[in-house]
C-alpha cells in the first residue's frame, strides 16, 4: 500500500513536470511568434509586384504576374487586394480579403469578363493557389492567433541563432497537421524556412526564403520564396519586385469599388 | 445614336483635361475567338443551317493618370457569323471616363454593371441590355450609356445611375438558330414611353456586407430591358415603362453559400414578382489533389408566366462545378434544369482550359430534350447544339 502510494505520488510528480514542460515550450513558442509579429509591425501599408514561376516535374515553366496591396491593422487582421495580370485570359481578375484574427476571413472575387463581384468562401484554404504549390492559406496574412505553438530547439548557423518552433493550425480546415518554422532570432525573427506536414503527418512541402532585404530599417522581406512539393516533385518560385512601404493606402483603397477598379 | 456621339465628344474633352501632367499608365489587351456551333438536328424554320462558323474580337484599352485618380477605358466587341446576319454584330461594351475623389467615384460613358448572386438566372441585373445572340446564358451584355455616381463608405456602397439612352434587344436573324418562327426585330418593338429610346432612365442601389451576409437593395425606373407581350395571341412585344425593386442576398457560411435574389416589377401590362433562390456548396481540395467539387441547387419563379420571352417560370436548377485548380485552370460546369409544371428539361455542359499560356479552348453543349407547346422553349426544341471555341489573348 505504501509502495503504491509512492508510485502514485511519483507518477503525479512526473506527469505534472511533463505538463509544465509542455506548457513552458508552448509558451516559449507563442512568445517567439509574438516577437516575430511585433518586429514587423508598423509598415502601415505595402505594395509589391509578384512573379510566380510554376515548374513541373519535367522542368517546364509557367509564369503568372500579380500585384498585391496590403493595409496593416493591429487590432484585427490585414486587408489585402490582389490583381492578376497574367495569364492573359484571367487578366484583371482580383481578390479582396479582410483577414480576421479569429474566425473565417471575408473574401470577394472580381470577374472582369462579366463585371461581377462575388463573395467567396475563404474556408477552401488548403487548395492550390492558381495551380501553384502554394495553398491559399500559405499566402494569407499570418496572424499569431491562427496557430498554437511549441518551441523545439535553438540552432546556430553562420553565427546566427535560429529558433525552431512547431505550429499547429487552429482551423481544422487547414491542409496541415503541423508546420515546423525556423525563426531567425539574430535578424528580427524573420522566417528562414517552413516544413509543412500534411493531414497524415507526412512531410508535404518545404518553403525557403531567399535574398532577404531590409526595408525602412525594420521590415525584412525575402525577394524570393521557393516552395518545393516533396510528394509531387513540383516547385513554385515567388519573386517579389519593387517593394514599397507606407504608400499612403487607406481603407478607401480596399472597398468593393476599389476591387472593381483594380480589375480594369 | 447621335447622343452617343455627343457623349463620346464630351468624353474626349474630359479625357484631355489634366492629362499629361503626370505619368500615365496605358494598358492594352485583346481577344480573338474562332467558334463553331453545330446543331444536332436540321432547323424547324426555313433558311436555318446546321453548322455556323464565326469569328469574334474584343480589344480593350485603358489609361490611368494622376496616380489612378482619372482613367479612361474602352472595350469594343465584334462578331462575324457565317450565316446569321443578326449575330454578325458590333458593340461598344465600355467607353467611359472615370474620376475618383476619395470615397466618391464618377463615371461618364458606356459601362457594364453587374448586380446579383444566383447562377441560374440574373433577375436583379437590369442596367445593361442582354446581348442575346452572343450568349445562351444571358451573361453577355451591351454597353449602357450612363452617368454613374458611386459613394463607398462605412455604411456601404451607394450607386446612382442616370441613363439617357436605351439599347434595343437583338434576337437571332432569319438564318439563325435559337429563334421564334417569326424573326423578332427588337429595334422595331414599340415603347410605352413617348420618349422611346431617349426616356431618361434612373436607378439606385445600396449594398453592404455584415459578417457573413452580403446584401443589395436596388430600384430602377425606365424602359424595361426585356420586352413584354401584351396579348399572347397577337404576340406583340413592347418595351413597357417599369418600376422595379430588387433585393439580392448572400450568406457565406463555411463552404456553403446561400443565395436569394428577387424583384417586384410594376408596369402597365402585368405586375409581377420573380425570384431565384438556392445554394452552392463546395467540397474543396478533394483528396488533397486540388480538385474542387461544387454542388448547386436553385429554384426559379417568374410571375409573368407566358407573357415573358424566356423559359424559366417554375423551374429547378441543379448543377455541378468541377474546378481542377491545375496549371491550365481546367473547369467543367454541368447543369440540368427541370420545369415543375411542364415536362421541359434542359441539360448543359461547359468546359474550358488554357493551353500554350495565351490560348483557351471552350466546349459547350446545350440539350433541349423535352418541351411543352405552352412554353417559349418549344420554338427551339430542335436547337440542341455543341459549341467549340478557341481564343487567343494578346
Amino acid at each position: 500500500m505504501k509502495n503504491l502510494l509512492i508510485i502514485v505520488l511519483l507518477t503525479i510528480g512526473v506527469l505534472s513536470n511533463v505538463k509544465s514542460f509542455a506548457q513552458d515550450n508552448g509558451q516559449k513558442g507563442l512568445e517567439i511568434a509574438e516577437l516575430a509579429d511585433k518586429a514587423d509591425q508598423g509598415f502601415e501599408s505595402s505594395e509589391v509586384s509578384l512573379k510566380m514561376i510554376l515548374t513541373n516535374k519535367q522542368g517546364q515553366e509557367s509564369i503568372r504576374l500579380l500585384e498585391n496591396n496590403t493595409l496593416e491593422f493591429l487590432e484585427d487582421g490585414d486587408k489585402s487586394l490582389i490583381v492578376f495580370n497574367s495569364p492573359l485570359d484571367v487578366k484583371g481578375t482580383s481578390t479582396l480579403t479582410f483577414t480576421h484574427k479569429e474566425g473565417s476571413d471575408d473574401q470577394w472575387l472580381y470577374l472582369p469578363a462579366v463585371k461581377r463581384v462575388k463573395r467567396i468562401s475563404s474556408d477552401n484554404k488548403s487548395g492550390p493557389f492558381m495551380g501553384s504549390e502554394f495553398a491559399y492559406e500559405d499566402l494569407s496574412s499570418q496572424e499569431v492567433e491562427k496557430y498554437t505553438y511549441k518551441y523545439i530547439k535553438d540552432e546556430v548557423k553562420d553565427g546566427e541563432t535560429l529558433q525552431i518552433v512547431e505550429r499547429y493550425p487552429v482551423d481544422e480546415k487547414s491542409g496541415y497537421t503541423r508546420q515546423v518554422v525556423w525563426f531567425n532570432k539574430s535578424k528580427a525573427y524573420r522566417i528562414e524556412k517552413i516544413d509543412f506536414y500534411d493531414r497524415k503527418d507526412a512531410l508535404l512541402k518545404t518553403l525557403t526564403y531567399e535574398n532577404y532585404e531590409l526595408y525602412l530599417d525594420k521590415h525584412w522581406r525575402a525577394d524570393e520564396m521557393i516552395m518545393t512539393n516533396h510528394q509531387t516533385g513540383k516547385m513554385t518560385r515567388l519573386v517579389f519586385e519593387d517593394y514599397a512601404f507606407k504608400t499612403g493606402l487607406t481603407d478607401q483603397d480596399f472597398s468593393q469599388n476599389s476591387l472593381v477598379r483594380a480589375g480594369r | 445614336m447621335k447622343r452617343i456621339f455627343i457623349l463620346i465628344a464630351m468624353l474626349s474633352i474630359l479625357l484631355t483635361s489634366g492629362y499629361g501632367q503626370n505619368k500615365a499608365f496605358h494598358d492594352f489587351k485583346a481577344e480573338v475567338e474562332i467558334e463553331d456551333r453545330v446543331f444536332l438536328k436540321p432547323g424547324l424554320y426555313e433558311g436555318q443551317h446546321q453548322n455556323y462558323i464565326s469569328i469574334a474580337f474584343q480589344p480593350e484599352y485603358s489609361v490611368e493618370w494622376k496616380e489612378g485618380k482619372y482613367s479612361f477605358k474602352t472595350t469594343l466587341f465584334g462578331r462575324i457569323d457565317q450565316h446569321d446576319n443578326h449575330r454578325t454584330h458590333f458593340d461598344i461594351r465600355e467607353l467611359y471616363w472615370q474620376g475618383v475623389f476619395n470615397q466618391h467615384e464618377i463615371s461618364v460613358g458606356l459601362k457594364e454593371i453587374y448586380w446579383g448572386v444566383t447562377e441560374s438566372a440574373h433577375i436583379v441585373n437590369i442596367i445593361n441590355q442582354t446581348d442575346v445572340v452572343e450568349s445562351f446564358d444571358g451573361e453577355a451584355k451591351m454597353g449602357q450609356p450612363m452617368v454613374h455616381y458611386s459613394l463607398a463608405n462605412k455604411l456601404g456602397i451607394f450607386d446612382v445611375f442616370f441613363m439617357p439612352y436605351f439599347r434595343t434587344i437583338t434576337f437571332p436573324g432569319e438564318e439563325g438558330r435559337l429563334r421564334t418562327p417569326i424573326v423578332l426585330e427588337g429595334d422595331d418593338f414599340p415603347f410605352e414611353s413617348n420618349s422611346g429610346k431617349y426616356h431618361p432612365d434612373v436607378a439606385f442601389r445600396w449594398s453592404n456586407y455584415i459578417g457573413a451576409f452580403d446584401v443589395g437593395l436596388s430600384y430602377f425606373y425606365g424602359n424595361s430591358r426585356q420586352p413584354m407581350i401584351e396579348d399572347i395571341q397577337a404576340f406583340d412585344p413592347l418595351y413597357p415603362l417599369i418600376h422595379q425593386v430588387g433585393l439580392d442576398l448572400q450568406a457565406t457560411t463555411g463552404m456553403m453559400l446561400w443565395k436569394y435574389e428577387g424583384i417586384y416589377n410594376n408596369n402597365s401590362i402585368k405586375n409581377f414578382y420573380a425570384m431565384a433562390a438556392g445554394f452552392e456548396y463546395t467540397f474543396g481540395n478533394v483528396g488533397g489533389k486540388g480538385l474542387d467539387i461544387g454542388i448547386l441547387g436553385e429554384y426559379l419563379y417568374d410571375g409573368r408566366d407566358e407573357l415573358a420571352i424566356g423559359s424559366l417560370q417554375h423551374d429547378i436548377f441543379t448543377g455541378m462545378r468541377l474546378g481542377f485548380n491545375d496549371i491550365s485552370d481546367s473547369e467543367i460546369l454541368a447543369v440540368a434544369i427541370f420545369d415543375l409544371h411542364y415536362p421541359t428539361k434542359i441539360y448543359s455542359i461547359e468546359g474550358s482550359r488554357r493551353f500554350k499560356e495565351t490560348f483557351t479552348i471552350e466546349l459547350e453543349g446545350r440539350f433541349f430534350t423535352k418541351s411543352a407547346p405552352e412554353e417559349f422553349l418549344y420554338f427551339i426544341r430542335d436547337d440542341s447544339f455543341l459549341r467549340f471555341a478557341v481564343s487567343k489573348y494578346f
